[in-house]
């Protein structure tokens, strides 16, 4: 199982991870009943909200901007990683915390490494589900004293009026 | 020349140190191949044929005196003595060894220099004019963008794992000596009918194995919108650009797939969200970056120039170099000059750590302290008193760099190619020396006057061969090395891509084929009329018959 780290600190909570194509979660139903579901399942599942315990994860070639909606409700939106040379994920999350206000927690799932955790923080990610593999302390020191861009990164929290 | 803050400086340093515990971390086998693999690329560093190869970036090709000094060093002290000026302005070291790596980082560090980001599917090494600021045609500077670019994109947490490389190039002017039209992104100088400054933006050109003419998207982007309308174009190839086949992953695919008009539109809709507001650059930024730009004033040249004029009146091979390697300086008394990496016997671009130390010291004598490195590899002093250029015309003579060439067939362009590059299909260096043998004469080649040859060992085109008036391509054929030859590219802003004019050729009979190709073109040419230009006149076919004629009978490959 791989260790989650949350706000600089490692947590001991388990989100089973649901794929639109599979019955049952992978590791069987989480402890605090804890899922996170496709966008697709997301987008289809009965109103009202599901409550506290129940997040959404995109893919790569997921929109964000379906979830606006839900966007102050959420507890939870994941962003998956099927490599970690697939950088689509930090567009992904750029979108959603500097562009559409989303304060939630944001967190990078699959293959998720400790060299580009303080990249994924700068996007906006705070929370981060690592590869099985990846020692938890090597994860909280490269988040603690990551090499940052030191070119700004205007907040834009604010919608524009598009078409200007 | 732009002067490190401490943020720079630090973050630089810094990079070495996460460099260091990565490559500790390689080594001792906590950090895999595959992960490794995209972190050192970022840090300039390539396995290779024989060993490592680093390449180290040189912002906008723009070099003080101490900073070449230390690649000297590093040349003399990590490699074998020399480094090899790249066609995007980088330098590259071809004998490192890995584990040394982060040490020849440090050193570059302590003089403001680094290799991050000159490799990999990121945003590269920015480019310019090699004239930049000095040219006597040139609209604006465009320096100060290329340095906010720089840091704008420098770790740019967003857009390091892009679906492939993505390279930025900026013009001054009318005249584009830094071929935007080839890059992913070509930023070209205007200024609007109302005094605004911006660029005119060109979109998905690239050489390598599906090369494309970069195409205009925009006419006028004001220079406040740079980095915002970047960044939308960034975040659109992010997102959709395709990562299912590398060979189809650069950005001008991209834009062929959505239409330029589709690209342009989902390039707008992401702007809009970003225009006018935080991400603009504010005219504070400009002033502070145009300040560090500001041309040295040397002493004010006297007018005494009696010692240039009289070199002019009396000295034939002074003349020559006057002609081909001397260039038009905005200020009045001035003049750029460029130094030849291309003498004949001397891979195309490679230089020797004491021609580097030599370099140095006529920059510091001769043009404050500033070297610039060219995308047809070479260097140039852009800021030498005319009065001066018999004493430094002396200098380059006696470090081997006064070739007065400039321009010329044996000025060629050439990647390393198979003797060093593990993805090169075949040689190209033994082919360019065969070449420069052939044609070495210096009244032949003034004769024929201003010509492009450029050389690649594959499709990767490092050496542009696409660009070149005549361009050659290494190609393999049954474990064979193949030349295939084009005609017609040309950089600038008559753009275009040379045609292949048949089957390839083996290496001994290059030279052969370039001689009959400048045969039909001496017999064709009007008074004054260059190589290209008659080329696009009289076609392709007069050209090919000659070749293919004769060649045909002494069994060139089918």
């Amino acid at each position: 199982m791989s260790t989650l780290i949350r706000d600089g600190k490692v947590v001991d909570e388990h989100w089973a991870w649901v794929t639109a194509d599979m019955p049952e979660p992978p590791d069987g139903p989480a402890p605090q009943g804890r899922v996170l579901l496709p966008l697709a399942l997301w987008l289809a599942r009965p109103a009202p909200l599901p409550g506290r315990h129940t997040g959404v994860w995109l893919g790569p070639d997921d929109a964000p901007e379906a979830l606006l909606p839900w966007l102050a409700d959420v507890p939870v939106v994941a962003i998956h990683f099927p490599l970690f040379t697939d950088g689509r994920g930090y567009s992904l999350a750029h979108l959603l915390r500097r562009r559409h206000g989303y304060t939630g927690e944001l967190r990078a799932v699959g293959d998720v490494l400790v060299d580009q955790l303080a990249l994924m923080a700068q996007c906006g990610f705070d929370s981060f589900s690592l590869r099985a593999d990846q020692p938890p302390a090597a994860a909280l020191a490269a988040l603690a004293g990551g090499l940052r861009s030191p070119w700004p990164c205007p907040d834009l929290k604010q919608r524009r009026e598009v078409g200007l | 020349m732009y002067r490190y803050k401490q943020t720079d400086q630090r973050l630089v340093e810094d990079r070495v140190a996460q460099f260091r515990d990565q490559m500790t971390r390689f080594l001792d086998g906590r950090l895999g191949e595959d992960e490794f693999r995209p972190l050192r690329l970022q840090n300039g560093l390539y396995v290779q044929r024989h060993a490592p190869m680093l390449r180290v970036a040189i912002p906008y090709g723009t070099l003080a005196a101490y900073q070449l000094r230390t690649l000297a060093d590093i040349a003399r002290r990590f490699d074998r003595g020399y480094g090899h000026f790249t066609t995007r302005c980088n330098i590259q070291f071809n004998w490192v060894r890995l584990e040394e790596v982060p040490d020849i980082l440090a050193e570059l560090a302590a003089v403001q220099m680094h290799a991050i980001q000159t490799s990999g599917n990121c945003i590269r090494n920015i480019t310019t004019d090699p004239f930049a600021g000095v040219a006597a045609d040139e609209l604006f500077d465009p320096r100060p963008y290329c340095e906010i670019v720089r840091q704008w994109s420098t770790l740019a947490p967003e857009f390091l794992f892009l679906p492939r490389k993505f390279k930025i190039a900026f013009a001054g002017g009318a005249e584009d000596r830094a071929a935007v039209r080839f890059h992913d992104i070509g930023a070209v100088a205007r200024v609007a009918d109302d005094g605004r400054i911006g660029f005119e933006i060109f979109v998905g050109g690239g050489l390598g194995r599906t090369p494309m003419v970069g195409r205009s998207m925009r006419d006028f982007l004001p220079r406040e919108e740079l980095l915002n309308y970047f960044e939308a174009i960034l975040r659109v190839y992010n997102r959709h650009g395709r990562r299912d086949n590398k060979y189809k992953a650069r950005i001008k695919i991209l834009v062929k797939d959505l239409t330029l008009e589709g690209f342009v539109r989902e390039v707008e809709d992401e702007w809009a969200w970003t225009r006018g507001g935080a991400g603009c650059i504010s005219d504070a930024t400009f002033r502070e970056m145009e300040a560090f730009f500001a041309r040295p004033a040397p002493e004010p040249a006297s007018d005494d120039d009696s010692a240039y004029l009289a070199a002019l009146a009396g000295n034939r091979a002074f003349v020559r170099w006057v002609e081909r390697n001397v260039s038009a300086h905005r200020k009045p008394g001035h003049a750029i000059v460029t130094l030849s990496l291309k003498k004949t016997g001397v891979p195309p671009g490679d230089a020797t750590a004491e021609q580097m130390d030599g370099v140095a010291e006529l920059a510091e004598r001769f043009s404050a302290g500033e070297i610039r490195v060219s995308h047809e590899q070479n260097l140039v002093l852009p800021h030498v008193a005319r009065r001066d250029l018999p004493a430094l015309w002396e200098g380059l003579r006696a470090l081997g760099l006064a070739t007065p060439n400039i321009g010329l067939l044996t000025d060629l362009v050439c990647c390393p190619g198979g003797d060093f590059c593990s993805l090169a299909n075949a040689r190209s260096i033994p082919v360019a020396a065969a070449i420069q043998q052939r044609f070495d004469d210096a009244d032949y080649q003034f004769d024929l006057g201003p010509l492009e040859l450029n050389m690649s060992g594959c499709v990767n085109a490092c050496g542009h061969h696409h660009i070149g008036h005549i361009g050659i391509l290494g190609v393999d054929k049954n474990n064979e090395e193949w030349y295939q030859v084009t005609l017609g590219g040309r950089e600038g802003s008559r753009a275009a891509l040379g045609r292949v004019i048949g089957p390839s050729f083996a290496a001994g009979q290059i030279p052969d084929v370039i001689a009959q190709l400048l045969e039909v073109y001496v017999g064709v040419r009007h008074e004054g009329e260059i190589f290209i230009d008659a080329l696009e006149r009289v076609g392709l076919e007069a050209f090919k018959a000659r070749v293919y004629g004769s060649e045909r009978a002494q069994g060139a490959e089918a």
